[in-house]
């Protein structure tokens, strides 16, 4: 038996930063908002005891529970997909908040050639330069950096993001506002790294951060404390409210209104279609996870603002949109799902020591010198590139154990070694998103079902060409850097073979539900509009037509007040939004 | 430098000055958890409390209390023989050396025990429906036993091949015999007699020395790390409040470790 509850003006399908952030706005229009998060809740109380590496950083506390959701995966169209048992490669997280209660809270915008690649491409290089032929899928997203700047500075000010002068960085587009809070301080190893980078004629910058480096109240009079440098950020929650997360901002702001409603455990299963008018849905279906009972909640608009595999999911198993098949190269929905593939370069200080074991999830200093188009790429065999960072994360001794390449991974050597350089070695790392191509996609398993019995999504991915010529370029930059740095021997990643999803490497998936100018090459508008359900709305990072050289989240914030906008301009007429 | 406990008075009451957060719940937990305390029979700290030089030497004799257990009490592993087999190969993985003591002094092995009785061991946060397939190593795990079952078949094989090689149990061989065995183990060159779909040596041994590293270093409040002599060999501060006050320090800072449940206060 189903229970069809009262219907809303809108529900948002799960409660993390898209979700809290259109819950907070519309619920202020009036709107009546009702939130459908999968997970439980966590208070800041939870977190008493949270400096366990084991329980949060090994065995993923606070991540999906992938016994009851996962995804299969291949690395390329003609193998068999198997389901990812364990998590491993990226991590998504679980209850209010999402994965933006574990985030480290590095927050750089895109660059101004990214949301235009494909036409600016054309123009510098020649249209030859994007590799059509050769299945790279290199498209504009319908909006420029310009549209979207004064979303990034709102949710740049809800997250009270901390850093330098917005002059200090030559290849950041333009910003209208400084940001809210100063940079975070400036560490002996992040000294190290500007010099070093300096002495070589580069522009390194404060990352900006959403661990604040001071207590700051935001727009919507939530406050986020100063940060303690404590060194528990990533996969950790934070147990001093100095991270920008949902709920401490939007989700706490959402809560304030009485238009807001937040139903915890409740899983959807399906968007539910208009029987009688092909142009809209009339809610969503979900199960409470705890008593296993269903319900329909009947809304005018419906919110997908899950994370990317889940939002293509509900799509997918609803039948809305049409599937992307890489034979023909026709449908839009999965295609483009890309990732990123990091470059990198360890030191190694035979005198000198560093307090490694300290840090803040977005302390560090990088630079934008070979990120996008800001070098020139016409005698290279790839195009955009990456940021190239030096973090102060906080070295935590379970999963740092750094040896030299030609070192055992065990016995006495290794611990000899790995105890040593756990304070005398440095990594640097070169941040690119992979090029979209024809064979990186998401489907549907036909093996496989979760416990709702929905097919998994089916993942097929692997690295190209264009990625491992920009993984090679910025492998060597990031040598040239550490060496600058003093470093006694430097030591670059090892190439990859192909894309192994089981060793951690960023949660910074993308696409699958891609945001453009028309309905032929993409999902949903720039509103987030979906193109075939006006009264449908998809935000999250797959919304990216392609992966860039930067962290993931502060463009899915920006996309999502973007989002929010267009919602409350449909509730006041309804139809298609233009762009 | 070592941090004095001036110092440690002061970041915190620093921290809650320039933050201005004033939650009873953090204090209570992160502040108060290290006076108070915490024994997992409900004794006083005071009862229980020794000081950290006296634990990591008399660990290593085993007969040490700690919160009211005995530190050789186990839960998994039922069999003395199995236990000193998986012991001897985690040392071997992290021996005893210059820096310090080994995974046996460190308790690793309890530390595994203690994991393979909960959600670890059962693989209860992991997809384990069939159908199960040979996957390719790009795609990750894909055996259809949990890890109680995989451990218990890579222990028993460790003893099986020391026995049919040197005719005597696995913790009876000479370091050499032993580093041999597991060489061989991780290079996938030992037969489980089972489908590679189930299990294989190497995949076996990626887990033991992964088990080793966490028993090595986990809080101490999962049975290894004892004493917590794992971070004082890597110089590793365990749970502190805040490391604001000495960010910007050119000089490395030697810092106390402090578990997160103050078991040590």
């Amino acid at each position: 038996m189903v229970t069809t509850l009262d219907k809303v003006d809108v529900v948002t399908v799960g409660v993390g930063w898209t979700g809290g952030i259109i819950a907070a706005e519309a619920s202020k229009e009036g709107l009546t908002v009702v939130g459908l998060e999968r997970g439980k809740n966590y208070e800041t109380s939870d977190y008493q005891h949270v400096h366990d590496e084991l329980k949060y950083s090994i065995r993923y506390e606070l991540m999906q529970d992938v016994s009851k959701d996962t995804l299969t995966f291949r690395n390329e169209p003609d193998q068999q997909a198997l389901p990812m048992r364990q998590l491993g490669s990226f991590l998504m997280g679980d209850g209010l908040g999402g994965a933006g209660k574990h985030w480290n809270g590095m927050v750089n915008r895109f660059l101004p050639c990214d949301f235009e690649v494909e036409s600016m491409t054309e123009e510098k290089y020649g249209e030859e330069k994007l590799e059509k032929d050769k299945g790279y899928h290199w498209q504009n997203w319908g909006i420029t950096y310009d549209e979207l700047e004064p979303y990034y500075t709102k949710i740049e000010k809800t997250m009270g993001v901390s850093g330098e002068d917005k002059g200090t960085n030559p290849f950041w587009g333009e910003r209208s506002e400084d940001f809210p809070t100063p940079p975070l301080l400036k560490t002996p190893i992040l000294k190290l790294f500007e010099e070093g980078a300096k002495s070589l004629g580069l522009h390194p910058f404060m990352l900006p951060s959403a661990n604040l480096s001071e207590k700051y109240e935001n727009p919507d009079g939530e406050t986020i404390n100063q940060c303690q440098y404590c060194a528990f950020c990533e996969r950790f929650a934070c147990e001093y409210d100095a991270k920008a997360t949902p709920d401490v901002t939007v989700i706490k702001t959402a809560q304030k209104s009485d238009n807001f409603t937040l139903r915890l455990h409740s899983n959807v299963t399906e968007i539910i279609k208009d029987e009688d008018d092909d142009s809209k849905v009339t809610g969503v279906k979900f199960t409470d996870t705890v008593t296993g009972e269903e319900f329909i909640q009947p809304a005018e608009i419906v919110a997908l603002t899950s994370y990317v595999f889940n939002n293509y999911k509900l799509l997918a198993v609803s039948d809305i949109g049409e599937q992307y098949d890489p034979e023909t190269e026709e449908g839009t929905l999965g295609k483009n799902y890309s990732y990123q593939l990091h470059s990198g370069a360890t030191g190694f200080f035979e005198e000198k020591k560093f307090n490694t074991f300290m840090g803040a999830g977005a302390l560090g200093m990088a630079l934008d010198d070979y990120n996008g188009d800001n070098f020139d790429h016409t005698d290279l065999d790839f195009i955009h590139g990456g940021l190239i960072d030096q973090l102060q994360m906080g070295a935590r001794p379970i999963l740092n154990n750094t040896v030299k390449g030609d070192t055992a991974s065990w016995g006495e050597q290794f611990k000899e070694e790995s105890i040593k350089y756990y304070t005398q070695s440095l990594s640097i790392g070169g941040m690119a998103g992979t090029s979209p191509h024809k064979n990186n996609y998401l489907d549907l398993s036909t093996d496989y079902n979760d416990i709702y019995g929905k097919p998994l999504v089916q993942m097929t991915f692997n690295f190209h060409d264009q990625d491992y010529a920009r993984f090679e370029f910025l492998n060597n930059r990031c040598e040239e850097i550490m060496t600058a740095m003093g470093a006694d021997s430097v030591e670059v990643k090892p190439t990859p073979e192909n894309y192994d999803i089981v060793p951690y490497q960023f949660t910074h998936n993308a696409g699958g539900t891609i945001m453009g100018a028309d309905p032929e090459s993409s999902v949903v508008n720039n509103w987030l509009q979906h193109w075939d359900r006006d009264n449908l709305f998809a935000v999250s990072a797959g919304s990216y037509a392609h992966m860039s050289g930067y962290n993931a989240t502060l463009t899915v914030g920006a996309l999502a007040y973007r989002c929010a906008e267009g919602i409350i301009e449909y509730s006041k007429s309804p139809g298609r939004l233009e762009s | 430098m070592a941090k004095t406990p001036d110092e440690k008075q002061f970041s915190r009451r620093d921290f809650l000055k320039t933050t201005g957060v004033a939650t009873g719940g953090i204090i209570g937990g992160s502040l108060l958890g290290g006076l108070v305390g915490f024994n997992l029979d409900g004794s006083s700290s005071e009862e229980a409390s020794t000081s950290e030089d006296t634990a990591s030497e008399e660990t290593g004799s085993g007969q040490q209390q700690t919160g009211g257990i005995n530190d050789n009490s186990r839960v998994f592993f039922s069999n003395d023989t199995d236990f000193d087999t998986v012991s001897a190969a985690m040392e071997r993985i992290f021996p005893e050396s210059e820096s310090g003591p080994g995974a046996i002094e460190l308790g690793c092995a309890y530390y595994l025990d203690g994991q393979l009785t909960g959600q670890y061991g059962f693989n209860s946060k992991e997809y384990m429906q069939g159908p199960f397939a040979e996957g390719l190593p790009t795609q990750g795990y894909q055996s259809n036993l949990n890890r109680r079952d995989y451990f218990m078949l890579g222990i028993n094989k460790l003893n099986e091949e020391a026995n049919s090689r040197h005719d005597a149990n696995f913790a009876d061989l000479e370091d050499g015999q032993m580093d041999e065995i597991l060489t061989d183990f991780e290079s996938g060159d030992v037969d489980f007699g089972v489908p590679a779909k189930t299990a294989t040596s190497s995949y076996f041994f990626t887990m033991l020395r992964s088990a080793t590293i966490e028993g090595a270093y986990a809080d101490p409040v999962y049975r290894g790390n004892r004493g917590m002599a794992g971070w004082k060999m890597k110089k590793f501060p365990g749970h502190q409040m805040s490391y604001i006050q000495y960010s910007e320090d050119d000089e490395f800072h030697e810092i106390e470790p402090e578990p997160v449940f103050g078991m040590s206060h």
